[in-house]
């Protein structure tokens, strides 16, 4: 007897009348699918489906679990996602290929540089061009120092949702600096679109090296304070040692990719194993764990933004002078001073602001490695101005689908440590 | 289209062309195009291709599934997956092309479980059905939504919004909604 009929047996004093048994068998079909928290008699007392999320903090966004508890054991995980569903991938159909470089930092929102830096290298791959070496320095500099903001978010609010709030604060202080940086080269804290097709929007502000060169100088020693407040921390460490274990070969059957594929100990690193850009030119270290769990996913973390440092400095050294972007005014528009005096010129400028650039027919699969693991896209061009097809491969998408072999049998306040140490990105994920 | 032929240069150490030797039957083409390997496969054959390419050819990773609609020709929808060989640094593109009407495909699930999420997103988007899969069930859109929003004659933009209380009224001002 359902929770329904029971209540209908009360109140009509006999059964539920048959016009209304499908209601019950609605209800039935949707706790079997989790589509609604509810009650359950299991082995061990009452078990209890119960909803986390979409509203929790330590959800980070919108991401909704359904919970099967036994006491305080979490049984079973169903991750609900779709809150945040905006159709980025329909929306790219309709726009041209300048328009779509706007709808890109819309995905991952805390490493919007990525989305647009793996965009580009797609249709320029379907182009088959080669940006100058400029724009490729300005795209490694801004990209690592985008990477380091985004651990920062997460190491902020990893920290939060465990309890340490001070070292949030200290977190978004840094993070601030980046965003400044960011501000005087696009204009825009969050919502770059800074890289575009065959280069940069525009080239690096005045005062950018000296902006890059006094983050670089004083972040190492704030890593350092980060460090002393929680790596020997014993409750950080009570927290998250032997949490959220997960091993190399389960994470590469579930397609997990990025820091939490490092942390079990294989060093998978794009930037290293399949390298794009100009990152063979750099010396780095790929940092791995060894025990899979999520401390292990923290000194990965931690120490990544270490070498994003180390990169940012050789790369802002070897910065080369030079054009920042393509000489290829099918793609890029020719400078303001040509416009005024060169009929080419204006015929360009004009036709590449009305009809859009035209991307060969084809389809290509660019990737770069995000802070969250292999961000992919993937473009079918038909030839014209606007893309037939773009799919984002986003890694949060991927990541979440190991978070049921993580936390199950685990305790719910372990749970909280999990989620945050996959540091989801709901943007991406619902797209 | 997509599918125009271009220069479609022999690699003879790539592991599209390991898979055309092995299975000469189930491989309709073979491509190499700006420097990525596709291999164009029958949809029955897939399930025994993608074990023998995890197993034989250490394609440990399942990194997307995705599908392209080319309404309204036919084989309409397009089935991608990108997969990922760690230990020899390889990639591979499969593509199974499907008919329009009741498009099927069998699971991957089975070998790659990470495969899980990417085929409930097509489901969800393209309305392919994926024999075989554990839980086949919407992952993006609402429960209770109709359509499959990536197909190409799914409209796009001047529509009221869909939401449960408004379903009638929409499908009343709009005859073709359900096409």
């Amino acid at each position: 007897m359902g929770l329904v009929q029971n209540t209908i047996k009360w109140l009509l004093g006999r059964d539920m009348p048959d016009d209304v048994a499908h209601i019950e068998q609605e209800r039935q079909r949707r706790i079997e699918q989790m589509l609604i928290p509810t009650w359950e008699e299991g082995e061990k007392g009452p078990r209890m489906l119960l909803n986390m999320g979409p509203q929790h903090p330590s959800t980070h966004g919108v991401l909704r679990l359904f919970l099967e508890l036994d006491g305080e054991t979490v049984v079973r995980v169903e991750p609900d996602i779709g809150y945040l569903h905006t159709g980025i991938e329909k929306t790219f159909e309709h726009k041209k290929y300048e328009q779509g470089v706007t709808l890109t930092p819309r995905l991952d929102y805390l490493s919007n540089m990525f989305n647009t830096w793996c965009f580009c290298m797609a249709v320029e791959k379907l182009l088959e061009i080669e940006i100058p070496p400029r724009a490729e320095y300005a795209r490694v500099i801004l990209g690592e120092l985008q990477r380091i903001a985004s651990h920062l978010v997460w190491l902020g609010t990893h920290a939060l949702d465990i309890g340490a709030l001070s070292v949030f604060l200290y977190c978004f202080r840094e993070r601030e600096m980046i965003l400044d940086i960011f501000e005087m080269v696009s204009g825009a804290r969050m919502m770059a679109s800074y890289f575009r097709p065959g280069g940069l929007a525009w080239d690096l502000p005045n005062g950018f090296e000296e902006a890059v060169t006094n983050f670089i100088e004083l972040f190492p020693e704030r890593v350092d304070n980060y460090e002393r407040l929680l790596t020997d921390n014993p409750i950080w460490k009570e927290r998250t040692q032997g949490v959220g274990v997960i091993d190399t070969e389960t994470a590469l059957s579930l397609s997990v990719t990025g820091p939490i594929l490092r942390a079990t100990g294989l060093a998978w690193d794009l930037r290293k194993t399949m390298p794009y850009s100009v990152y063979p030119e750099f010396e780095f270290d790929v940092p791995v764990g060894s025990r899979g769990d999520v401390y292990d996913r923290y000194r990965v973390r931690v120490q990544e933004m270490r070498e994003s440092v180390r990169i940012v400095r050789q790369a802002l050294e070897k910065l080369p002078g030079g054009p920042f972007r393509v000489d290829n005014h099918k793609v890029a528009p020719p400078p303001k001073e040509e416009i005024y005096l060169s009929m080419e010129a204006l015929i360009h400028h004009f036709k590449l602001w009305t009809e859009g650039m035209r991307v060969p027919a084809g389809e290509a699969y660019a990737w770069v490695e995000s802070p969250r693991g292999e961000m992919g896209f993937y473009v079918v061009s038909d030839g014209s101005a606007r893309p037939y097809r773009v799919h984002m491969r986003a890694p949060s998408f991927a990541n979440l689908q190991a978070m049921p072999h993580m936390a199950e049998g685990s305790l719910v306040a372990d749970l909280i440590a999990i989620i945050a140490s996959l540091d989801p990105v709901l943007g991406e994920i619902d797209r | 289209m997509a599918d125009t032929p271009a220069e479609s240069t022999t690699q003879a150490d790539s592991p599209a062309m390991r898979v055309r030797e092995t299975f000469p039957e189930a491989v309709e083409a073979v491509h190499h195009r700006l420097g990525e390997a596709t291999v164009v496969l029958k949809a029955d054959a897939l399930p025994e291709v993608a074990r023998w390419l995890r197993e034989e050819q250490h394609f440990e990773l399942c990194v997307d599934v995705t599908a392209v609609d080319f309404w309204p020709q036919e084989p309409r929808f397009h089935v991608v997956y990108h997969l990922l060989s760690v230990s020899r640094r390889q990639r591979l593109r499969l593509k199974v092309p499907v008919g329009g009407k009741r498009p099927t495909v069998p699971s991957v699930t089975a070998v790659w479980p990470g495969a899980n999420f990417y085929e409930r997103e097509v489901f969800d988007m393209f309305g392919i059905t994926f024999e075989g899969h554990p839980n086949l069930k919407r992952i993006l859109m609402p429960e209770d939504w109709e359509g499959h929003p990536l197909r190409k004659d799914f409209p796009l933009g001047y529509e009221p919004v869909q939401f449960t209380h408004n379903v009638d009224e929409i499908e009343r001002k709009k005859p073709y909604a359900k096409q």
